[in-house]
């Protein structure tokens, strides 16, 4: 009664959300999110006709002013300066749009282009000194900010009694200042157009990500080749633009220059920038964070004004604010991967009946015995982590590292070993399609193929994305095994997608049903989900009657079939459950029936502690890592099974000294030749009465060998 | 072999010497001993609040709040003093202010690790905001007799020299003996080179980091002292103005790296004698004020790529977050 409560309550509550939600990367803007719904909140409260029409619009105006000025500075900021110029930026181009527009009477469509391009020239004064002369940004702009109010203060004295004097009376301009498409100011829609490019510039956009990496380490971004000065000097000229465009919208809507025009605006600037979440020093921010920061600001200045506040009050409240804000924020980035860490591992009930008997004397086909005591081992020593073996038409054995290189040891004695090609993530499962290309699982990297000269090409690192998952499962995690059909589709198994190549163990101690089988079509190039929701699904062979394949679920300790054509297309069949550890590769034996490797036996206390999803819980927020209880993945055994299910034989070295771990094993030639994860070395076991002639995939593809 | 190499220190030094000869031969009325001491008495606050804001930034931090420790506990010790109260009481009540105000600044910083421009941005708002909105009845605190003889504070010559001088100098002499003699000092140094090292050191940086703007606010609070004492009032709208921005100046040009752990009282001093002297020379040659800004924003552009052209930086070496 209990268990089932449990099994129901684990089985339908979805645990594993939290952490996947707690692990994106907008979650980082959720404390000036909160904060800007609590001010928003507060002054909607105390003040009358804070939320009407008239009011938003009013409010819209001034925002999209700032924050075509909070753009440009995110974007100095993440390119790991800093713009204090902005102030007095705007300014000047204020003052050069309305004197163009009201002294020389120019065109409003030339006053618009000449105002931009005074921006990026004030903006691009700035990045010539910092990104090319590499001059402290700070101290720079600090400098341009006094010479650039000076050379205002300067024009002002002699130019603002005639600005004053002209009362410019164009609809374009009154546009501009004042317009509004269905109630939508207009500088609002144009923030909206430029803050929408500006996102999709900052997170799909090569440049964009060449200004998050120089802002993230200016140091490997240079020696990644990035242009380094170039984009920095870019950024700035982009701050200028961007200020310029706010003063056009500024000096359509006011029509003045006054002398403290954008003084102190530096400072509102980069408070909203830091407050919307946005690192001073670089490599972190958004398009997103930079509006929320403004609103922030303007909600509270403007909510304090209408309040009637006093000035020492307005300031206090915002210093105070601010204060707080930041506070919160800097503890909340400095400890969410610490809470992730904690909340991530989100165990399931899973149940399994008493594991069938392996110990001696207790008969049955998992009987242990010390058949594979001394066999002769391949590179002892000069390979590491040889998850899969496989062998070519020319007895060539072939192995992945740990190191990411595919290894090749030559036939008849496989004392000469060379790199056969080099991918950089680890090679898992391996197959020989027709034409010899080797294909592999690559943990962490996808699906790669191998021409038989060495060469490397992706075969496929995505699949579709599904519907109802918080993570983003449609990039390749962890692909497993694979096996190619006669039809040319390679059935691949992605064991997990809530864990990294490193840290797959510790999908164990979960027992959900993370893994999937992905299916990549050789003739389209096309790949798609095949079956989900599987417990770290790992070995993958094509079954003899060509229409179905058996996979193994590790930590479902079962081994089953999908159909994937034919009269059963789709389903899924149970060939053996209960197995007494955790199956891994399948692979076809000579006699037409199966070899499974078991990674690991099963242990009582995991078996147990897999019926108590919340003692694992526990255990993982409070035990640190190297103490948990993991499955155990150090002395396994090979076992032959035929189509129905049935063990047949099984293979042990119970002195654990020379192949106590078996990922996976390959027959050949009578031989049959094992592989595993944590070994640095292959087995080479001699089979008694197997066919001598045997290579799997010449037999699989009707090649005479 | 000693390679011919010059720092900015010593780039800034010479701009100095070229200007100051320049105005010297050029200038009639610059190279009189009557002007030497205006000049020196116009820039000793500046150079008071300059050896401040060296402290924090050799310790690799920034403190903007400075003009607010300036102006505001000065203002209300003028401003308890004319309610009556005596003035050691109100010149204690300002002291503690002032302390209460760079523990604040420190604890923000050293614990919770807010950034330091952007706390000390918040913080000098805070309390500009707290004199504006509690403290003070009028934006210009007015000197009361019970000020009296306080003013020599700022006014008035101590055997010849004027006092404000004389206050730059005893401040100078106070903070390298804190900064060179004392083992605060040295930590204060350590961290600023860097801080990963010397927390691993053992040094205790929390502490320190306070101390650093405790001693900031304390010496802005007695440049604000000499300042109101000077002009006899305190002109609390001073915290509006760019002071703050000629005080990193000061503080930058002479050759004390944002970076940290570089430079020390020398470059606040010559940083403030190029500053001074430029202003001088302006006025005597009747530039307005913008016009002064202009040039001497274009001045210390030359000096700062000048700098950058002698000593140039790279990508290799540059640190991380050093703007």
């Amino acid at each position: 009664m209990r268990d089932t409560l449990t099994s129901l309550r684990y089985r339908y509550w979805p645990d594993h959300l939290l952490g996947e939600i707690l692990s994106k990367r907008w979650t980082e803007t959720a404390i000036p999110v909160i904060l800007l719904l609590i001010v928003g909140f507060a002054l909607s409260r105390s003040i009358d006709h804070f939320l009407s029409p008239s009011s938003l619009a009013d409010t819209a105006r001034q925002a999209g002013e700032i924050g075509f000025i909070g753009l440009g500075m995110a974007l100095v900021v993440i390119v790991g300066g800093i713009d204090l110029s902005v102030g007095s930026i705007f300014a000047l181009t204020d003052f050069c749009a309305l004197y163009l527009l009201d002294v020389l009477n120019w065109p409003v469509p030339a006053v618009v282009v000449a105002t931009l391009a005074c921006g990026a020239l004030l903006g691009a004064v700035n990045g010539v000194l910092i990104g090319y002369l590499r001059l402290r940004a700070f101290i720079t702009t600090l400098i341009t900010l006094i010479i650039y109010r000076s050379a205002f203060d300067l024009l002002i004295q002699r130019y603002s009694n005639s600005i004053a004097a002209a009362f410019p009376d164009i609809p374009s301009w009154n546009f501009i200042g004042g317009g509004d498409v269905f109630g939508i100011p207009s500088v609002a829609l144009v923030y909206v157009a430029i803050a929408i490019f500006g996102h999709i510039f900052m997170t799909r956009l090569r440049p964009g990500w060449h200004i998050t990496a120089i802002g993230g380490s200016r140091r490997s971004a240079y020696n990644s080749g990035i242009p380094v000065r170039r984009t920095i000097a870019l950024c700035y000229v982009a701050s200028g633009v961007l200020t310029s465009i706010a003063a056009l919208f500024f000096a359509a809507r006011l029509g003045t220059v006054g002398g403290d025009i954008g003084v102190g605006l530096e400072v509102i600037v980069l408070t909203a920038t830091v407050l919307g979440g946005i690192t001073l020093g670089g490599g972190k921010g958004s398009v997103a964070k930079s509006l929320v920061g403004v609103l922030i600001v303007l909600l509270i200045t403007n909510g304090l004004t209408t309040l009637n506040a006093r000035g020492g009050i307005n300031r206090m409240a915002l210093a105070g604010i601010l204060l707080v804000a930041a506070m919160v924020d800097i503890r909340w980035q400095k400890n969410r991967t610490r809470i992730i860490s904690k909340v991530y591992v989100a165990p399931t009930y899973h149940a399994l009946p008493p594991p069938p008997a392996t110990e001696i004397g207790q008969g049955g086909p998992f009987e242990q015995n010390d058949k594979l005591r001394d066999v002769e081992l391949i590179g002892l020593g000069r390979i590491e982590a040889p998850e899969d073996v496989i062998l070519d038409r020319n007895n060539n054995l072939y192995a992945g590292s740990r190191h990411g290189d595919i290894m090749r040891f030559f036939a008849p004695d496989y004392q000469r070993m060379e790199v056969f090609a080099h991918i950089g993530g680890q090679p898992l499962g391996m197959a020989f399609d027709r034409q010899d290309n080797l294909y592999v699982c690559i943990g962490g990297m996808g699906l790669y193929r191998i021409k038989p000269d060495g060469t490397v090409e992706k075969a496929t690192d995505e699949t579709n994305r599904s519907m109802h998952s918080v993570n983003d499962d449609s990039r390749l995690r962890l692909a497993d095994d694979l096996d190619i059909t006669d039809d040319g589709l390679i059935f691949f198994s992605e064991a997990t997608v809530r864990y990294e190549m490193d840290e797959w163990p510790i999908d164990g101690l979960e027992a959900r049903g993370n893994g999937r089988i992905i299916c990549y079509d050789t003739k389209t190039g096309a790949t798609h989900t095949a079956l989900r929701g599987l417990k770290f699904p790992n070995g993958i062979c094509v079954a003899s009657d060509g229409q179905s394949i058996l996979f193994a679920e590790t930590f479902g300790c079962s081994i089953k079939r999908l159909w994937f054509a034919g009269p059963k297309k789709g389903q899924v069949e149970v060939v053996m459950d209960n197995l007494p550890g955790y199956p891994d590769n399948i692979n076809l034996a000579s006699d037409g029936n199966y070899w499974l490797a078991l990674v690991g036996m099963r242990s009582p206390s995991l078996d147990l502690a897999w019926k108590m999803p919340g003692f694992r819980r526990r255990m993982a927020k409070r035990v640190p890592v190297d103490e948990w209880l993991f499955p155990n993945i150090n002395t396994g055994c090979v076992v032959k099974f035929n189509e129905q299910g049935k063990i047949l034989e099984s293979f042990w070295d119970l002195r654990g000294e020379n192949h106590p771990m078996i990922t996976s094993m390959r027959e050949h030639r009578g031989y049959l030749y094992l592989g595993g994860i944590m070994n640095n070395r292959i087995g080479r076991y001699k089979l008694e009465n197997a066919d001598p002639n045997f290579v799997q995939y010449d037999k699989r593809w009707g090649k005479l060998s | 072999m000693k390679r011919l190499r010059f720092n900015q220190q010593e780039i800034v030094f010479a701009v100095f010497a070229v200007l100051f000869l320049a105005f010297s031969i050029f200038l009639r009325g610059f190279l009189t001993p009557e002007n030497m001491l205006t000049l020196l008495q116009n820039v000793a606050v500046l150079g008071i609040l300059g050896l401040a804001m060296a402290i924090v930034v050799i310790g690799r931090g920034i403190d903007i709040s400075l003009i607010a420790a300036l102006a505001v506990p000065p203002g209300l010790v003028l401003q308890m003093v004319q309610n009556g109260h005596s003035l050691p009481a109100s010149l204690l009540t300002a002291v503690l202010l002032t302390i209460a105000f760079g523990l604040v600044n420190g604890w923000l910083i050293a614990y919770a690790e807010v950034p330091s421009l952007f706390a000390t941005l918040a913080t000098g708002l805070l309390l500009a905001g707290l004199g504006q909105a509690a403290l003070f009845q009028l934006d210009v605190v007015q000197w009361s007799d019970g000020m009296k003889g306080f003013e020599r504070l700022g006014q008035g010559t101590i055997l010849g020299i004027p006092t404000s001088i004389v206050m730059f100098a005893i401040a100078c002499v106070v903070v390298a003996f804190l900064l060179r003699q004392t083992r605060w000092g040295a930590y204060i140094y350590a961290i600023g080179d860097n801080p990963y090292a010397a927390r691993v050191t053992g040094i205790p940086s929390r502490p320190i980091i306070v101390l650093q703007y405790v001693v900031a606010a304390l010496i802005g609070c007695f440049a604000g002292l000499v300042m109101a004492a000077s002009v006899n009032s305190m002109p609390t709208r001073v915290f509006n103005s760019t002071l703050i921005y000629d005080v990193i100046l000061v503080v930058v040009l002479g050759g004390i790296g944002l970076s940290g752990g570089r430079g020390g009282v020398l470059n606040v001093i010559i940083g403030t004698l190029l500053i001074g002297t430029m202003l001088n020379g302006m006025t005597i040659m009747d530039i307005s004020y913008a016009g002064q800004n202009l040039v001497k924003g274009v001045v210390l552009l030359l000096a700062v790529i000048t700098d950058s052209f002698l000593n140039p930086r790279n990508e290799e070496t540059a640190q991380q977050g050093d703007i």
